[in-house]
């Protein structure tokens, strides 16, 4: 019972923060003036377009209808500048499934492997494989992901010519997201996505295992006669466990959101390049949408990882001060 | 016990004696100094050498910041030649163990690298005599070195690998000057022996394009050279240009024609100069950059320099209104507590929940035009940045809030802002000073992000920051490395250096590591 009232408290909270950002990012774009293209026939269109959504009416009135659209058509409004009179919602829709492709493919990789060095180097602490692991770490973790990109480029387009510079177009790889040539040409970015998830994961790991290795109840499983494998495997990784799931759970979600500077510089037609052109173009309906999402991403990672501490561990007790 | 004491024999007072008649005892002062919490902090960050090396890393990229524009004394930071963009590094010095060179590797088809290898030619035979390619002077030539030459046998191309001066590459190029000016770099060639002006190449049917300079030999339609019969010159390494050059009646060499105006300070000349030569008469020292320049032909050093004080000015600034604002609401926050805390803690919140880029996105649209780019970067970065702090800063007030001394505080009358900043927030400082270190990395990349994307314009003659010139090279940086790997290095070494030192700093005012690595 208490865990379904911590939940629903916390998902209330989350809709009103949600409902508050989203009430600012309305006001601050709708005050700004929006200027009509030159071509007559797509300005009777939008001229009618903004008759509906009361452009002419006070501020809140707007925000009213804006709101009534999204609850009951799911309209977010009307992209003019990106992809002429398409609505905005169905461009964001377009951009989930490149975003969400390349960076779960990057988990993959990067959760096993993040995992695996942070235990080696919990294990081996101190010695010389603690100290490489740990000095990567420190690098990758550090340097900007936009450097590994031209890194990258660099060494496997431009020097050994094994990968495409940028991404694919869907016309180019066999018209599906699925496809192999598709893939190929993603290996690119998921590797520059990867290094510093790897690296984060790792980092995190290495430091919930070693404070599991060094507790008392180790102590006691090695006194039982447990084998040092043994109780590594059996008591110190389950503990550490407890906080790095939700890492990755949160990590996961982050997948919706991917990132605007790997999106660009490997031109993936994702929801952060959308973004990045919504601004650059002031499409401003997209803008809008595109926000909201990028809000409510954000929130409900943080909603997920405190609530599924709770369901992990049960010693948690969700809500308490 | 006191039934048996008195059943003992009295014992005379005699028999007493004092076990020490001397000086008083009192009790040994310290001969240490006492070790306050800064200095413990400094003591353990002392034995820190990662943290240290990191420290002198960023002191030099500051220092690199600081005086690279004051030691240059041969030109400020607005200098620029339209000619000399994307230069590779190099400095005469270094150049003669092979660094900096002003060389950069790059395939060439057969005319592109025959026209390349024209240039030193012709800067070779200014009189009018060409000589066979090997046999010319190499000081202008271009090509410093032939890699390999590959025969695509698909696509039945043949490419050429060499290594180019960039410099030299410009080559020859048509500008107009008047003829007082014609008359004083002629007297600049007779004192240094430089060769500026060359001849004229005449518009025949042999010159491929009137607007190059370079085409100076004769060449076909196609661009390829070509014997005076239209036989085309096949590439090898003894093989000779014939030339193409403007001669008058007698047969001497044009070196200027007049295009226009009057007397002697007006009339215009067209003449055809060596840029190289052309720029060391203008400015009066050889073009050398040790890091090259930049897209637009600024110098990349200067350029760096500017960025990087732009990145860190920005930095340290958003850190320092960080701490004061997070100090000040976590302290309101974590004193007072119930409702204040639970109304000032929604609001964090709330404010917490907006992406970081949206806001810095919406204060763009909305504040640039007004207040200028910097100023609305550095609101969006103040607006949820303090947020961090502030909520470490609540945490150890409630730590220390209800400790007795603090009571006692109270009890003696002292008023709330003084048990605030004077008896709880001293505590706090560790973590603040920490936190707001590690503000400075994840200011810089996101500064560096924003610019990157575009988002935030920060480019200008005398404007920049690392993220602008990572951004103006994104495009063309796979021909000109050298624009995309100085600022990346800079920028590594900033973000990994800031995160050594705080991590260094952490463990340094973290007291339950006391002694811990003895």
């Amino acid at each position: 019972m208490g865990k379904l009232k911590y939940v629903l408290k916390r998902l209330f909270l989350m809709v009103f923060t949600l409902f508050i950002i989203t009430t600012i990012c309305f006001m601050l774009i709708r005050i700004l003036p929006q200027e009509l293209p030159q071509e007559k026939n797509l300005q009777e269109v939008i001229k009618a377009r903004w008759e509906a959504l009361g452009y002419n009416k006070p501020l809140l009135v707007q925000y009213g209808i804006y709101l009534k659209n999204i609850f009951t058509q799911l309209d977010f409004g009307t992209s003019w500048k990106i992809s002429v009179n398409r609505p905005a919602f169905e461009l964001l829709l377009n951009g989930l499934l490149p975003t969400v492709l390349v960076n779960f493919y990057s988990l993959l990789i990067s959760i096993p492997l993040g995992i695996c060095f942070g235990i080696i180097a919990a294990i081996k602490k101190n010695r010389w494989q603690d100290h490489v692991i740990s000095t990567g770490v420190m690098l990758f973790v550090s340097i900007p992901s936009y450097v590994y990109a031209f890194l990258v480029q660099y060494i496997f387009y431009f020097k050994l010519d094994w990968f495409p510079q940028v991404m694919y177009s869907l016309a180019d790889a066999d018209g599906s997201w699925f496809s192999a040539k598709m893939f190929y040409s993603m290996i690119l970015p998921i590797m520059a996505l990867s290094f510093g998830e790897i690296a984060g994961l790792c980092r995190f790991t290495r430091a919930e295992l070693t404070e599991t290795l060094t507790s008392d109840y180790m102590l006691l499983a090695r006194t039982k006669g447990l084998t040092r494998a043994q109780a590594t495997t059996r008591h110190a990784l389950k503990n550490a466990m407890v906080p790095i799931l939700p890492m990755i759970i949160s990590s996961f979600i982050g997948i919706l959101g991917g990132s605007m500077i790997i999106e660009k510089i490997f031109s993936i037609p994702g929801v952060g390049q959308l973004f990045v052109q919504s601004i650059q173009q002031l499409d401003y309906d997209v803008f809008m949408a595109d926000s909201i999402f990028y809000t409510f991403v954000g929130l409900l990672a943080g909603i997920v990882v405190d609530i599924s501490y709770g369901f992990i561990d049960p010693q948690i007790r969700m809500g308490e001060k | 016990m006191s039934i048996e004491n008195k059943n003992l024999p009295l014992i005379p007072k005699e028999k007493f004696a004092f076990a020490h008649t001397g000086d008083r005892i009192s009790d040994k002062k310290f001969d240490d100094k006492p070790i306050g919490y800064f200095k413990d902090a400094w003591l353990r960050f002392r034995k820190n050498k990662a943290s240290i090396l990191a420290a002198i890393i960023i002191i030099c990229i500051v220092l690199f910041a600081i005086f690279t524009p004051m030691l240059n004394t041969r030109y400020d930071s607005t200098f620029m030649d339209p000619y000399y963009a994307k230069m590779s590094p190099r400095n005469v010095f270094l150049s003669q163990f092979g660094i900096a060179t002003g060389g950069v590797e790059r395939a060439f088809n057969e005319r592109g690298y025959m026209l390349s290898l024209a240039i030193g030619v012709g800067a070779d035979g200014y009189d009018g005599n060409t000589v066979a390619a090997n046999k010319s002077d190499k000081k202008y030539q271009p090509i410093l070195e032939l890699k390999n030459i590959r025969d695509n046998k698909v696509t039945n191309k043949i490419t050429y690998n060499a290594v180019i001066d960039t410099y030299l590459e410009v080559g020859f190029r048509y500008i107009q000057i008047e003829q007082s000016k014609f008359a004083e770099i002629r007297a600049y060639e007779e004192e240094t022996g430089l060769h500026i002006l060359f001849p004229l190449v005449e518009e025949n049917d042999f010159c491929a394009d009137k607007t190059n300079a370079n085409y100076w030999y004769k060449a076909d339609a196609k661009l390829n050279p070509v014997k005076a019969d239209g036989s085309k010159i096949p590439y090898s390494e003894d093989m000779v240009f014939e030339d193409n050059y403007m001669r008058d009646a007698e047969g001497n060499l044009v070196y200027h024609v007049y295009t226009g105006g009057g007397d002697v300070n007006t009339a215009q000349y067209k003449v055809r100069v060596l840029y190289y030569n052309y720029y060391r008469y203008l400015n009066g020292f050889e073009p050398e950059y040790i890091f090259g320049t930049d897209s637009q032909g600024y110098d990349l050093a200067l350029r760096m320099a500017i960025g990087i004080r732009l990145s860190l000015l920005v930095a340290v600034f958003v850190s320092v209104i960080n701490f004061i604002l997070g100090a000040i609401y976590g302290a309101i926050e974590g004193y007072y507590g119930g409702v204040v805390d639970l109304v000032m803690e929604r609001i964090a919140e709330i404010l917490s929940g907006i992406p970081f880029i949206i806001v810095a996105t919406l204060f763009q649209i909305h504040l640039a035009q007004k207040a200028g780019p910097i100023p609305s970067l550095l609101f969006a970065f103040v607006v949820t940045g303090w947020i961090g702090t502030a909520s470490r800063v609540r945490t150890q007030f409630y730590r220390f809030k209800n400790q007795e001394y603090v009571m006692a505080a109270r009890t003696l009358g002292a008023k709330d802002s003084r048990v605030i900043w004077k008896h709880i927030f001293p505590n706090c400082l560790g973590t603040i000073i920490t936190s707001s270190v590690l503000v400075i990395p994840g200011v810089i990349f996101s500064e560096s992000m924003l610019s990157f994307l575009g988002i935030v314009n920060l480019g200008g003659s005398k404007m920049t920051s690392l993220g602008t010139l990572l951004s103006d090279a994104s495009s063309i940086w796979t021909n000109y490395p050298h624009l995309m790997i100085f600022p990346a290095i800079i920028i590594s070494l900033l973000m990994i250096c800031f995160n050594l030192f705080g991590n260094g700093l952490r463990d340094a005012f973290n007291p339950s590591l006391r002694g811990v690595e003895d």
